[in-house]
């Protein structure tokens, strides 16, 4: 099963590679991580898909709190919560595409960040799934390119995830 | 006060209590091995980093206190790797200093460069890279506090050159401030409620105790709890010095080269009460099969360890002094049903004891040859009720833990985690160093003995009297012993054909050897190098073709043991 975890840890030297070497060490599966620092500049907070039965996911999550520069760990998986990606898509616009491709971009409310006479780059912010359908859609008319920057969440309603 | 680096570091280390560290110099800590000439610590000058890390983790296991081990940048680093994941999979706090290239040249492939931090990451509880001089006293604080609580572990301090010889007014932290570190100490209450009354209603209970209990010094706590519901202990390899050997409630140890009763014990019991023990797959065997009839509480510090192998019934995190002190004090509420368990469980124990009976630890004497199982035998009997004993990886290493009766808590010094080779002579060196008047045994084998035998220069210098107990079947035995079971005897690169002359070998370094191949001297050579006031080596030529019994092959459950005949 799918989960996605927020991991605040200290935002210090190397901290990066002992939550990956850990996942790594360990065998835990790893889909996607991102990370950035948080509003306290000595924090960052990483958002980890990874997949696992509910033993492997015990030990994630205990493994995870283990790590010295961890501060909190937060697994989402039947939370309520808002999972965002963000994709930049270069997809091939020629002639008889170029309106194809608008379309697609309206419909999902992506955008085009840059045009060139034979492409569109689409910005495209939302679900993973949304971002699947897009794609799907995409792909028949031709994608040159694409980055994702794998899923960051937040919890819904009024209580944060903080360090203290 | 204006101090540098290095003397930071070395009055940091007086500060935290730190007498003797154990090291080799190097470019990269010329600066610190300049201070140390006008520091009261002591320094004991190994013949190689690995044995200085081995040597520490031996002081660290004795005393208890965290053992300090100081090297050089580059090889001097990585020769301490594995003695640090040695230290790491047994929890032994431990800090090392490790030199680092000049900041500016980190990561330049300069000379004698190694990524210390990258390298240790996965075999240390936690690692720094001083990166500014400001963060040093405050790294080296919270080093020692990481390693010598929760659960312990090696820590790294990798010191780069310039911060070495950098200055700034010094000033100790006081206390630690780590937002993401607090381990649990104090088990929680209702939990060790739950764990009394399973301990009261259990018809057939084991206690099953590992390292963690050497750890946390509860030798004391375990023997009161065992006594206190006549339950039956096993022990892990780990924890042969926690429980008095020779107690009528003592099953041995369980696992592999487990005893026939302690894994009989651990198949039909009804409650497993695990202290401080991991269920590491040597113990559990075939983990389908493992104390399938059983409840199982589980005491640990480190919640990981929880779960991790076997289901829990009941989980209890915290350090187990306070954990055990509870649950003493929870049972001794009780009077009347602790009286009724221990008349409830006398049919429990009586049927271990009929185990006892029908397959005791033993071994097929012969006549002319020496068994190498007498030979430790003869030193349990011959040595002191304090005396140290380390080991080695391998057949000798079982055969300790199967034969010799510890008496005494931190006395059994051996790689558990890891199985390393070459662990054992410069552990008794760590150990010989923090207690000169004790008797101190390697026992080892002509095999591992020879991954650190260079540190016979330095027992010699140091006059270190630790005696040293090989037991010379000329094979890597343990390996051949598999090969001779499930490899259809092919000795593949086992036998160690070259015979090396080890009498010859300890005085060359200075120090004394004897050798043996009569089982009729086993017993005087022992003695005499028990007198001898300095390191001894004994060279006992055993029977080449033992097998350490019981065995239980790969993949069986532990009740599927190959016996002794």
């Amino acid at each position: 099963m799918k989960h996605t975890i927020s991991v605040l840890v200290e935002n210090e030297f190397g901290v990066l590679a002992r939550v990956s070497g850990l996942f790594s060490g360990r065998g835990f599966n790893i889909e996607s991580l991102s990370v950035a620092p948080t509003l306290d500049p000595d924090t960052s907070r990483m958002t980890i898909v990874t997949r696992g039965d509910d033993r492997v996911l015990e030990q994630v999550n205990k493994q995870l709190h283990k790590l010295i520069s961890t501060i909190k760990v937060v697994d989402f998986t039947g939370e309520d919560y808002v999972e965002r990606e963000l994709a930049l898509i270069k997809v091939t616009a020629e002639a008889d595409s170029r309106a194809e491709v608008l379309r697609i971009v309206d419909i999902f409310r992506a955008k085009i960040v840059d045009v060139t006479a034979k492409s569109y780059t689409v910005e495209m912010t939302g679900a993973p799934d949304k971002i699947d359908a897009v794609l799907e859609l995409l792909t028949p008319l031709g994608i040159k390119e694409i980055v994702r920057s794998g899923p960051v969440v937040i919890g819904r309603g009024a209580k944060g995830v903080s360090g203290n | 006060m204006k101090l540098t680096g290095s003397q930071i570091l070395l009055e940091s280390l007086r500060l935290e209590g730190v007498e003797t560290v154990f090291g080799y110099p190097g470019g990269a800590v010329i600066n610190i091995y300049d201070d140390l000439f006008d520091s009261p610590i002591k320094h004991i000058l190994t013949r190689h980093e690995q044995a200085a890390v081995h040597a520490a983790d031996g002081y660290a296991r004795t005393t208890g206190e965290v053992g300090v081990v100081i090297a050089t940048s580059g090889p001097g680093a990585t020769n301490t790797v594995t003695g640090i994941a040695t230290a790491y999979m047994d929890s032994i706090p431990m800090v090392i200093i490790t030199g680092q290239v000049p900041t500016a040249l980190i990561g330049n492939d300069a000379f004698q460069e190694a990524d210390m931090c990258g390298i240790t990451r996965p075999c240390t509880k936690h690692n720094f890279l001083v990166q500014d001089i400001r963060d040093l006293p405050r790294m080296i604080k919270e080093a020692f506090y990481i390693a010598r609580t929760g659960r312990p572990g090696p820590v790294l301090i990798d010191l780069p050159k310039d911060i070495q010889v950098a200055s700034m007014n010094f000033s100790y932290p006081e206390t630690v401030k780590l937002r993401g570190y607090k381990p649990t100490v104090t088990g929680n209450e209702r939990q060790i409620g739950k764990a009394a009354q399973m301990m009261l209603k259990a018809k057939r209970p084991v206690l099953y105790v590992g390292g963690g209990a050497c750890l946390a010094d509860v030798s004391p706590e375990l023997l009161q709890l065992a006594e206190m519901l006549e339950t039956p202990v096993t022990t892990t390899l780990m924890a042969m010095a926690a429980f008095p050997g020779d107690h009528p409630l003592a099953l041995g140890m369980l696992g592999m080269h487990g005893t026939y009763f302690a894994n009989m014990s651990v198949t039909e019991c009804d409650l497993l009460v695990a202290i401080g023990a991991r269920f590491d797959d040597r113990v559990t065997g075939r983990i389908e099969a493992f104390a399938k009839k059983a409840k199982i509480i589980q005491f640990d510090i480190d919640p990981t360890s929880i779960r991790k192998n076997v289901r829990v019934d009941l989980p209890v995190v915290g350090d187990l002094k306070k954990v055990l002190g509870s649950l003493l004090e929870q049972l001794q509420e009780h009077p009347q049903e602790v009286a009724a368990q221990i008349e409830q469980t006398a049919g429990w124990r009586q049927e271990v004891a009929g185990w006892k009976e029908k397959h005791p630890m033993a071994y097929k004497e012969s006549g002319s040859v020496i068994k190498p199982q007498y030979v430790i035998e003869k030193i349990s009997e011959l040595t002191a009720e304090d005396a140290i004993i380390t080991t080695e990886v391998g057949q000798h290493q079982m055969w300790a833990a199967q034969f010799f009766r510890f008496r005494q808590p931190r006395t059994f010094l051996t790689s558990g985690g890891l199985g390393t080779m070459g662990y054992g002579l410069p552990a008794a060196l760590g150990a010989q160093v923090a207690f000169p008047q004790r008797q101190v045994v390697d026992i080892s084998g002509d095999g591992s003995f020879q991954m650190n035998s260079q540190e016979l220069a330095t027992l010699v210098q140091y006059r270190l009297p630790v005696k040293i107990a090989i037991l010379n079947n000329n094979f890597l035995g343990m390996v051949r012993q598999w090969q001779q079971l499930f490899f259809d005897r092919r000795y593949s690169q086992t036998c160690m054909e070259l015979p090396i002359d080890f009498v010859k070998l300890a005085e060359a370094y200075g120090a004394t050897g004897l050798r043996t191949d009569k089982v009729d001297d086993v017993e005087g050579v022992i003695k005499k190098a028990l007198e001898i006031d300095g390191p001894v080596l004994m060279e006992f030529k055993v029977s080449r073709e033992e097998n350490v019994l019981p065995m239980v092959p790969a993949g069986k459950g532990i009740h599927e043991m190959v016996l002794a005949s």
